[in-house]
């Protein structure tokens, strides 16, 4: 295992448009298997990178490896990867069989098998029986579905997806994002996929990597990044947290650095409320309350700075309120840098 | 009395528009009524009476007519294939690519439409005379591809513009090479448009007399041979009946074109 390739591998790959670097020096390793997003704010160059991977983009600096094979000057069509593509593209002028079947009728595949193929590509999405569809008759989660048969059935060793959730309603999106995880166990094949939505990326992937102006700022899994941000930038774009200035967090018991602090760590107590040791504490006023169904957001003016609490829902306090806020201090994550 | 002003036309509104229908389509009407008359030195009204004989003659009697007419149908169909690649060529480059200069390359595609026939005419006939190019078909061609482009180069592009770019890609990542794409995805998607715009650009260049008189030289085609035939008064209606004939060949295309895109815009529209 240890003398396996990774799947994907940028070497020190710059991609500049004019004078924006959109990819500015990232080094990165993806293994086989895993299911990998590329997560950040847009304009942060993981579009980008998906699209080097693809073959769209190539490296204007650097190089890319696919599966120890370098990938430069190879084009897109001749790279054992296929793209799940945001807006889908499926091809309006073809039904849903023949879009299935496009990569293995271009192969030169038999008509007989690639309908067979594409029969059983539509069936493990479930759309069994759609072959003859229109696409325009498709709603987007179905198009979606069509998008991915039309990937898998030519066995990529990579699959790449941009933005695979954007377009859905938050119902079918949450649908979605179980099916592709059992999908990616049950193939075994390494998925890519780019995302702004820090909640998709936590809950699909096995790692994430954190973009930020061309740059990754931090890989690791799901909860390093979540638990162990190592910048302000990665402990406010990953599911928002209270920064706390270096003196603050010495002032509580953390260390000289700044110091992430997770909303949900934070209680609300009476302002004469017992602290327990390992706790540390503010007093504060509340200035907003911000319902959000199963949570609650209350931010806190404390003498210093205002920080956030995230309190399940029916938590009884008023705007006005005198309270007190208790954090365990081993919930305050330092963070290497102050940018 | 104001809404009933609306939702009737004024009488005065109505009669200027039927005046105008009736002037722009009687000459058509009168060209196809001296096809059948009996006199055929001049063109008395009331016909004297009717015959259709001249279709006869025409078919039978004028071995005159024919190679205008192959000149002719070999011009528009040169010219027609010219336009067809070079139109769609110029039409994927400016579509696809964004630079400094895109509109201004955009105008200067489309104005040889804009300019008089006779401006184009004397430009190519100077020309020639410059490289010493003598006149042949060719010549002819040329000077009809120069407005035959452009037509197929508006339809086309105004396709390329609806054409999803991740289509190409989409294509290029499951495998296909550039031709491939192109045969594919992108002909099927533009395909209404190029042969809406084709079949325009064979009907212009079909019945175009102006360029041609600068490019032909002594050659005749059909509508220069029409022209000729008016002068001399024998058998008139036969360039009647030829005049019929060029009506239907340049009016069914036309026809079909404009069908076709309003079709390709449809299914355009109802495909997203």
């Amino acid at each position: 295992m240890s003398f396996m390739s990774p799947a994907v591998r940028f070497q020190n790959v710059s991609r500049r448009f004019g004078s924006v670097r959109a990819v500015d020096n990232v080094s990165l390793d993806i293994e086989p298997g895993e299911f990998f997003a590329l997560l950040g704010p847009s304009g942060s160059g993981k579009t980008t990178c998906l699209r080097l991977i693809a073959g769209f983009e190539q490296p204007d600096e650097g190089h890319i490896e696919i599966f120890g094979e370098t990938a430069d000057g190879v084009p897109p069509y001749r790279r054992n990867v296929n793209t799940v593509f945001q807006d889908y593209a499926l091809f309006p002028h073809m039904t849903v069989g023949e879009n299935v079947a496009y990569g293995l009728m271009i192969k030169g595949v038999g008509k007989a098998e690639r309908e067979a193929k594409a029969k059983s590509a539509l069936a493990m999405v479930k759309l069994a029986g759609y072959e003859s569809r229109r696409t325009a008759q498709l709603s987007g989660g179905q198009r979606q579905r069509v998008a991915l048969a039309r990937a898998l059935v030519n066995g990529p060793k990579v699959l790449l997806l941009d933005e695979p959730l954007g377009a859905l309603d938050l119902k079918l999106r949450e649908q979605m994002q179980e099916e592709l995880k059992s999908l990616q166990t049950s193939l075994g094949i390494t998925f890519v996929f780019v995302t702004h939505d820090q909640g998709e990326a936590l809950s699909m992937a096995n790692r994430v990597a954190i973009f930020n102006e061309g740059k990754i700022v931090q890989v690791g899994t799901p909860s390093d990044v979540y638990e162990r941000p190592t910048s302000r930038f990665v402990a406010d774009f990953v599911g928002s947290s209270n920064v706390l200035p270096p003196e603050f967090a010495a002032a509580h018991g953390g260390h000289a650095a700044w110091t992430s602090l997770r909303p949900e760590k934070i209680q609300i107590a009476s302002q004469n409320a017992l602290v327990p040791a390992a706790c540390a504490h503010a007093k504060g006023i509340v200035t907003a309350i911000s319902y959000q169904g199963a949570v609650t957001r209350i931010t806190v003016a404390t003498e210093k700075l205002a920080l956030i609490a995230s309190t399940p829902a029916g938590t009884d306090v008023r705007k006005g309120d005198s309270v007190s806020l208790i954090w365990p201090k081993s919930a305050m994550v330092a963070m290497g840098e102050g940018a | 009395m104001s809404s009933k002003a609306n939702r009737t036309t004024p009488l005065g509104l109505r009669i200027s528009a039927i005046a105008g229908l009736l002037f722009l389509h009687l000459p058509l009407a009168l060209i196809f009524l001296y096809a059948f008359t009996t006199e055929e030195k001049s063109f008395e009204f009331p016909p004297p009476g009717l015959t259709t004989k001249w279709f006869g003659v025409a078919w039978t009697s004028r071995p005159d007519i024919w190679p205008p007419l192959y000149l002719s149908l070999q011009v528009a169909a040169i010219a027609t294939v010219l336009a067809l690649i070079f139109g769609t060529l110029a039409a994927a480059a400016l579509s696809r690519a964004r630079f400094f200069g895109r509109e201004t390359i955009s105008l200067l595609f489309v104005l040889p439409i804009a300019l008089p026939g006779i401006i184009t005419g004397i430009a190519l006939r100077s020309a020639f005379d410059i490289m010493s190019i003598p006149f042949s078909v060719w010549t002819i061609i040329l000077g009809h591809a120069t407005f035959c482009i452009v037509v197929v180069y508006n339809n086309a592009v105004a396709r390329f513009r609806r054409l999803n770019g991740n289509l190409v890609e989409a294509s290029m990542d499951l495998g296909a090479n550039s031709f491939q794409t192109f045969r594919h995805v992108i002909l099927p998607q533009i395909g209404t448009a190029l042969l809406a715009g084709g079949m325009l650009a064979f009907a212009l260049s079909f019945d175009e007399v102006i360029v041609t008189t600068f490019t032909a030289g002594q050659q005749t085609t059909l509508p220069i041979w029409m022209l000729s035939e008016l002068i001399r008064p024998r058998q008139r209606p036969v360039t009647n009946v030829v005049a019929v004939f060029v009506f239907i060949v340049t009016l069914l295309p036309i026809l079909a074109a404009y069908y076709l895109t309003r079709e390709g815009e449809h299914t355009g529209g109802s495909s997203k």
